[in-house]
């Protein structure tokens, strides 16, 4: 078992001097080159959290409806009826950097495996992606790949792609983020972990063979880009949607069955993380046979078939006297079953190769007693506040509206969900577009509300408003299609950890989220960190991408943002201040990113969500949408569009300038549309509860009247909102 | 009536089919699975869409070498009503029991969306529930619904009014623009000579309460049990 190791095989397997001296400490010999690979891939930043351990402890992870947090392959809440939302997001950034079809395929299969591995039926996909400055040479490139890959391994397993977000920003030029989510539905009593036990119990391997590809693809994901970047292609792995389609139905069909211990998906760093994490979660050693894995191609060496992370692969162990039906199973669905080991009691992962031990490593030493570091982190200096006087005001507003809603940011992502299936399944009850997307439960009459939302500027500007009012915006969401928000998965995208700028942010970001998570009774229940997302030493905006899931007992009380009818009153809830700092309208119309972002006053978002979903539900609205980037402006357009009917408002109830109450990005809003002759009641009850809202304006005519602003016609908006994609995709000149 | 609905692996709007047909007929369909070789006595069989095979090869190529597909085929040539969805038609297309195949899409995207097509006649099991020349919404999801047909097969599927559905604008106008994915003449489902037998690209299954969206998509299995149950 010796092979020599030199500094450089060291440093390429991205461990420091300190971490192999640990190594050495821990195994009190020098290891061979396929331990240090285990050693490589489990404690890099991707799987071992190493940077981010200490403060993701600051998450508020219970509520009495969650039934398992953050540590398993997805995050499980109770929806009732004996049943549970199972879900998670997580990143697939570099690759798909590398690589976009790829790539973002292969995001899309690993978190449908961290799903369905916990028992339950994926039911709907999301995803949050950003890119570069459209005008930059890859963009197109790699949001055709993006969405081509999400849309190719979506639809064919069958699950449909509901929603998501993409935005575009030049700190994303050299790292774009793919953050993909799964959110599936399981019976509660059929919930399956990862946790090995039964010494003697058999090890088993399902799924696709095992190739040469991906390998060390979590290092990868574990340091910055430079130029060598193309030269990585290897590290990203192959899907096979095919195969996980079938590997779904034979996993859900053994488990109606009564066969399995524990169960895990092979995702970022294979057969070793999985092997690993079963079994330090069952306090025991693994065994494995390595000449019994089945392989793609003949000769692969036990360092390969570690660290390859090939796609559509599953680890379980079974109760004894259960092989042989498990085999049948994975046969009538032509999936490779192998037993390739089993439990002992030894504590560590030993593995054997044509009968040689080659290698054998205390399992806690690569999870629980794996490196943890207390990063110095630094918070941005404060920025000046700006008031609606310091930034210009438009020469021609209408001119202006048409720049917001038909830019970069704002405009129709039909040419993005049109090549997704968003409506397999048949439960699709809010399709793309709206401020949720909702599924039904099928065969009930409930529904799961599912929104994905960051905005990076602000967590640029201040990390812990940022970090509150991710979190808060998909808790807005929720509210304004009339879904109880349960609980958030998070994808956490962020520079260079060891700058402590970027460490400042992460650190502020969480602090932020925490806050915004206790307040709303909004717990974290599982999520996912991606560091190192730098080209040459220049990070992306910080983006912590949250997911927001929300329950609608009643799917046919569901709300809509599309006006719906002539001379409804249009009712803005929530205080408007004007506030322009770091706003969109900043950003697309003036070239600026200055400023304080929007505070976010929880007390408020919460007393105000509340008041509008119970609204919702006692069937008094006619349209809801809440208010984010773009302000009163974004959202009154929106409505109008959707519903094919202008409107007619005046802005004087809020004595603001007009651009400030046009564009401010205040928090805690919706714009609710309601039929006159629930006006006074709406009004009477906003008046008791202490709630913000005030009468604009009205539905209807052909287009978006602000009185003494801008008349602007329906036509021209649509035309400007839906062209910008199409019109940028088609364009010869980039 | 007793339906059977043909799961290949691959397969993933089958159950979508076989909600839509209990929701109509009361009866869930029996399920068979694509290596089994014998049918049984079943008066209508559903081909529903998916990705038989992952659409390698050719979409529907290697589905078309099932177990069942012998078994299929003899039932149609019977007379027993055959619909065949997205990669349902797909695979018709490939064993021959309907003419002509489907290409990538003309703009080579996947398209999902809402479109109107004509109905171009009511003759048949499937679309008597409809009236000829009227307009209906159903939802496409495919990346190869591009029909072709040679010219002189698609003169005899004109002449011969086997041409179930046309993309139309929703004014029921048969342009260009409205041709999503480039089929010839706009085709967007066809029938095979006897008339029993439809491949269509849109998802009529996906129509079928008012939370899709709309009903179009429901008097095609109303009428398929009506025209059955007198049979």
């Amino acid at each position: 078992m010796s092979d020599v190791i030199t500094p450089a095989i060291i440093q390429e397997h991205g461990l420091n001097e300190e971490e192999y001296a640990r190594i050495e400490r821990v195994l009190g010999r020098a290891p061979n080159l396929l331990e240090l690979g285990i050693y490589s891939v489990m404690w890099s930043e991707h799987c071992s959290y190493k940077s981010s351990r200490l403060h993701l402890k600051k998450l508020p992870t219970k509520a009495p409806w969650v039934i398992c947090g953050p540590g398993e392959n997805a995050g499980v809440v109770d929806i009732g009826d004996g049943q549970a939302a199972i879900f998670k997001m997580e990143s697939h950034n570099h690759p798909s950097f590398i690589e976009p079809y790829q790539g973002a395929a292969t995001g899309v299969g690993g978190i449908l495996r961290d799903v369905f591995t916990m028992g339950a039926r994926p039911v709907a996909n999301m995803n949050a992606l950003r890119f570069g400055a459209p005008e930059h040479l890859k963009t197109r490139h790699l949001l055709s790949g993006v969405v081509a890959g999400i849309g190719g391994y979506g639809n064919c397993v069958g699950v449909p792609t509901v929603g998501g977000e993409t935005d575009f920003h030049p700190s994303y030029n050299g790292n774009i983020l793919v953050n993909a989510m799964t959110v599936g539905v399981a019976e509660i009593d059929k919930i399956f972990y990862s946790a090995a036990a039964g010494i003697g119990n058999s090890v088993v391997y399902v799924g696709s063979r095992t190739g040469r590809d991906g390998i060390h693809g979590a290092t990868m994901a574990s340091t910055e880009f430079s130029e060598d970047t193309e030269e990585k292609r290897p590290t990203v792995q192959v899907g096979d949607p095919f195969t996980e389609k079938r590997l779904i139905e034979a996993c859900l069909e053994l488990m109606s069955t009564d066969a399995i211990i524990a169960i895990q998906d092979m995702g970022a760093a294979g057969l070793t993380s999985s092997s690993v994490e079963m079994a330090s979660k069952g306090g025991v050693g693994f065994a494995l046979d390595l000449s019994k894995v089945p392989c793609r191609e003949d000769g692969m060496q036990p360092y390969e078939m570690m660290l390859s992370e090939s796609q559509e692969r599953m680890l379980m162990v079974l109760k004894p006297g259960h092989e042989a039906e498990a085999q049948a199973i994975f046969r009538k669905w032509e999936l490779d079953f192998a037993v390739i080991g089993q439990i002992t009691d030894s504590g560590n992962l030993s593995l054997t190769f044509e009968g040689d031990l080659v290698a054998d490593i205390p399992v806690p030493s690569l999870t629980d007693d794996a490196p943890i570091y207390d990063r110095p982190h630094v918070q941005p200096s404060r920025r000046a506040p700006l008031s609606p006087d310091q930034v210009a005001r438009p020469d021609d507003y209408g001119a202006a509206l048409l720049q917001l809603m038909g830019g970069p940011n704002l405009s129709s992502r039909r040419w993005i969900w049109e090549q997704y299936d968003h409506m397999v399944m048949a439960d699709t009850i809010q399709r793309p577009g709206g401020d949720a997307a909702v599924v039904r439960v099928h065969g009930t009459q409930k529904a799961l509300a599912i929104s994905t939302d960051c905005t990076p500027r602000y967590v640029a500007a201040d990390p812990k408003e940022g970090g509150k009012q991710a979190v808060a915006e998909t808790w807005r969401n929720l509210t304004a299609v009339g879904a109880t928000p349960l609980a958030i998965t998070d994808c956490l995208n962020f520079g260079n950890p060891e700058r402590p700028q970027i460490m400042g942010q992460f650190v502020g970001a969480i602090e932020g989220m925490a806050e915004a998570c206790h307040a709303l009774d909004y717990p974290v229940v599982s999520g996912n960190v991606s560091l190192y997302n730098e080209t040459n030493g220049t990070g992306i905006l910080p983006t912590p991408a949250i997911g927001g899931v929300g329950l609608l007992k009643n799917a046919q009380r569901m709300a809509g943002l599309a006006f719906r009818r002539t001379g409804d009153r249009l009712i803005l809830i929530g205080e408007t201040k004007g506030h322009l700092g770091s706003s969109l309208y900043m950003m697309d119309c003036l070239g600026r990113e200055d400023g304080t972002p929007p505070p976010v006053d929880l007390v408020a978002e919460r007393k105000n969500g509340d008041f509008v979903r119970s609204q919702i539900e006692a069937g008094l609205l006619d349209a809801v949408h809440d208010l984010s980037s773009g302000g009163l402006a974004a959202s009154l357009c929106e409505m109008a569009l959707a519903g094919n009917m202008g409107a007619r408002i005046d802005l004087a109830p809020l004595s603001l300038p007009a651009h400030a109450a046009l564009f401010g990005e205040d928090q805690a809003r919706y714009l609710l549309a309601v039929s006159k002759d629930n006006l006074a009641e709406i009004l009477a009850l906003a008046e008791k509860a202490g709630i913000d809202a005030v009468d604009l304006g009205e539905t209807g005519g052909s287009s978006i009247h602000i009185a003494d602003v801008l008349d602007v016609p329906l036509d021209d908006l649509r035309k400007a909102h839906e062209g910008w994609m199409p019109q940028f995709m088609a364009r010869a000149d980039l | 009536m007793k339906a059977a609905l043909i799961t290949f692996p691959g397969s993933n709007c089958d159950r979508d089919m076989a909600v839509a047909i209990k929701s109509v007929t009361g009866r869930a369909p029996i399920a068979v699975w694509h290596s089994e070789t014998t049918l049984g006595d079943v008066d209508f069989i559903a081909l529903p869409g998916g990705f038989s095979y992952g659409d390698y090869l050719r979409c529907g190529a290697i589905a078309a070498r099932s177990g069942i597909i012998p078994e299929i085929i003899r039932a149609g040539k019977r007379g027993v009503p055959i619909l065949g969805i997205c990669n349902g038609f797909q695979i018709l297309t490939e064993i021959g029991l309907l003419p002509g195949a489907l290409m990538r899409n003309a703009g080579l995207h996947f398209i999902c969306r809402d479109v109107p097509l004509r109905v171009e006649t009511s003759q048949s099991v499937f679309t008597g529930g409809y009236r000829t020349g009227s307009v209906v919404h159903m939802p496409v999801a495919h990346h190869d619904g591009n029909y072709f047909v040679d010219p002189d097969q698609q003169k005899r599927l004109d002449d011969e009014d086997r041409i179930a559905w046309r993309y139309c604008t929703k004014s029921g106008e048969v342009t260009p623009q409205a041709n999503i994915n480039g089929s010839v003449g706009n085709i967007a489902g066809v029938l095979n000579e006897s008339r029993t037998i439809l491949g269509m690209m849109p998802h009529p299954e996906r129509m079928i309460e008012s939370a899709h969206g709309g009903t179009d998509g429901r008097p095609l299995f109303e009428s398929a049990l009506s025209m059955l149950a007198t049979l």
